[in-house]
């Protein structure tokens, strides 16, 4: 299977604070990929720049063949990202923020409609369509902000902590939803809950002061550190007692 | 074009649908218009008259305007939803313009109304009123150009207190919409003199009078802080998406 994303020694500088340093990662097409750390490790700075957002400092990253240094236009027309935090228009209806993503991807008003109509469908977003994003709950507001990031189409899909500070049910059913984006997109995950990383990912990557400490899959990391729970085998590895 | 428009669109809607925008932008205007043209028909004063006041107001009510959309711009960097959009093939010039031109018919409008009420309450309708509302258009940009330039160097709660609390009571004390500032002192006066705010107001004036040369030495003054403040906000805008 072809790589989606290939990372070569990418470093990124902020003053005195290597947020990244030398990352090296190939993530295949279609492999749902997490990205685990504790605060500070450098998840959301690889993604700032893996999404363009953010310049490195060295090193190069191409997404589906594209350079995020010189071909930031072509990437951003592949990629999709759906923050940590809600990142809705307040003021504005689910409908509308769909269709305001439709129309910054460049699509004419009936495509627009169409998509919209098609992501109220695919996310079960009917009876809240019409209500001003400001007033739906967290769980719903997350649905809505992946349902966004997915009207461009994307090749590689960003989910920065989808599911944090959600209830249970709420969580479970964006699992739900992730699962069904598995295999028709790349997706990278980043999160700080274990189980979420394990059930929902191909593989999984360690970060931690900007290094990448480990990947492999669940099963993988938990055999190399010699742990049976995933969660044992993540502080053991951050912790330095890996194998 | 069409991304641009699309999010200029939202923009729109975000303004429109804030009440304190709609309270603040266009009741305020018209609550002071009211007020000194009560004054006014009950102890006559020349500054009150309603050919004099009503485009000081115009230009007054613009002030809200920057706060508005400064906040609009703080409150998108503050959140993730500027993230998102940076991720997008969205470009800066597209950002810029998008916060900016929705502004300008919302500027258009608050000017015509307080024109229209204005006109109830007894000013003489003229061509030369709809070539005043338009000559708004210039300290508009003025406003805006604010807005967006402290929007992208300031926090939410900092541009409320930088365009809500300074530039409306800069653009309400030193722009000579209800006293003479020559009254302040010389040095005040000079102070006052420098910056665009009395220009705005006497620009305004001479256009409703349709006295077209006395407009001619103010509109340097506005035009000069427009464009420098246009490419301030410009420049700080791109800054602050360069250092996201």
């Amino acid at each position: 299977m072809k790589n989606a994303i290939e990372i070569r020694k990418l470093t990124k500088d902020y003053k005195d604070i290597r947020a990244v340093d030398g990352l090296d990662l190939e993530i295949r097409e279609g492999e749902l990929f997490a990205l685990l750390g504790v605060n500070g490790a450098g998840k959301t700075t690889t993604i700032k720049m893996l999404c363009c957002i953010t310049s490195p400092t060295s090193g190069e990253a191409t997404l589906e063949g594209k350079s995020i240094a010189s071909e930031a236009d072509e990437v951003k027309k592949i990629i999709a990202m759906s923050p940590q935090e809600t990142a809705v228009a307040r003021n504005l209806s689910v409908r509308e923020n769909l269709m305001l993503m439709c129309g910054i991807h460049g699509f004419d008003t009936a495509t627009s409609r169409q998509k919209t109509a098609q992501m109220i469908e695919s996310f079960n977003l009917q009876k809240v369509a019409d209500k001003k994003s400001s007033k739906l709950s967290g769980g719903w507001q997350r649905r809505l902000s992946i349902a966004m990031a997915l009207v461009s189409d994307p090749k590689i899909l960003f989910l920065d902590e989808p599911t944090l500070g959600l209830d249970v049910i709420a969580r479970s059913e964006l699992w739900d939803i992730i699962r069904d984006l598995k295999k028709r997109m790349t997706i990278i995950l980043t999160t700080h809950y274990m189980e979420e990383a394990e059930e929902l990912s191909d593989r999984i990557g360690v970060m931690k002061d900007g290094h990448l400490l480990m990947v492999g899959t669940a099963a993988e990391l938990k055999e190399k550190t010699g742990e049976d729970k995933f969660e044992n085998a993540f502080i053991k590895i951050v912790k330095g007692g890996a194998v | 074009m069409r991304r641009m428009l699309s999010f200029a669109g939202r923009t729109l809607k975000e303004m429109l649908r804030d009440q304190l925008t709609i309270f603040f932008g266009l009741g305020f205007p018209l609550v002071v218009l009211l007020l000194l043209s009560i004054i006014q028909a009950n102890i006559p004063v020349d500054m009150f008259e309603l050919h004099h006041l009503t485009p000081g107001i115009t230009v007054f009510g613009l002030a809200f305007m920057s706060l508005f959309s400064g906040q609009l711009v703080a409150h998108d960097r503050g959140s993730a939803f500027i993230t998102r959009l940076y991720t997008t093939p969205l470009k800066a010039h597209e950002f810029i313009l998008g916060y900016t031109l929705p502004v300008l018919p919302l500027c258009l409008a608050q000017s015509a109304i307080c024109y229209i009420v204005a006109m109830i309450l007894g000013l003489k309708f003229s061509a030369n009123i709809l070539l005043a509302i338009l000559m708004n258009l210039v300290p508009s940009l003025f406003f805006i150009s604010v807005g967006l330039l402290c929007g992208s160097t300031m926090s939410e709660k900092q541009v409320g207190g930088i365009c809500g609390a300074l530039l409306t009571n800069l653009s309400a004390w030193l722009s000579g919409v209800w006293f003479d500032i020559s009254m302040l002192g010389s040095a005040i006066n000079a102070v006052a003199n420098a910056l665009p705010f009395v220009h705005a107001v006497e620009l305004e004036r001479a256009m409703v009078m349709g006295d077209f040369s006395a407009a001619l030495p103010h509109l340097p003054w506005v035009l000069g802080y427009t464009v420098v403040f246009m490419a301030l906000s410009v420049f700080m805008f791109l800054r602050q998406m360069k250092r996201q």
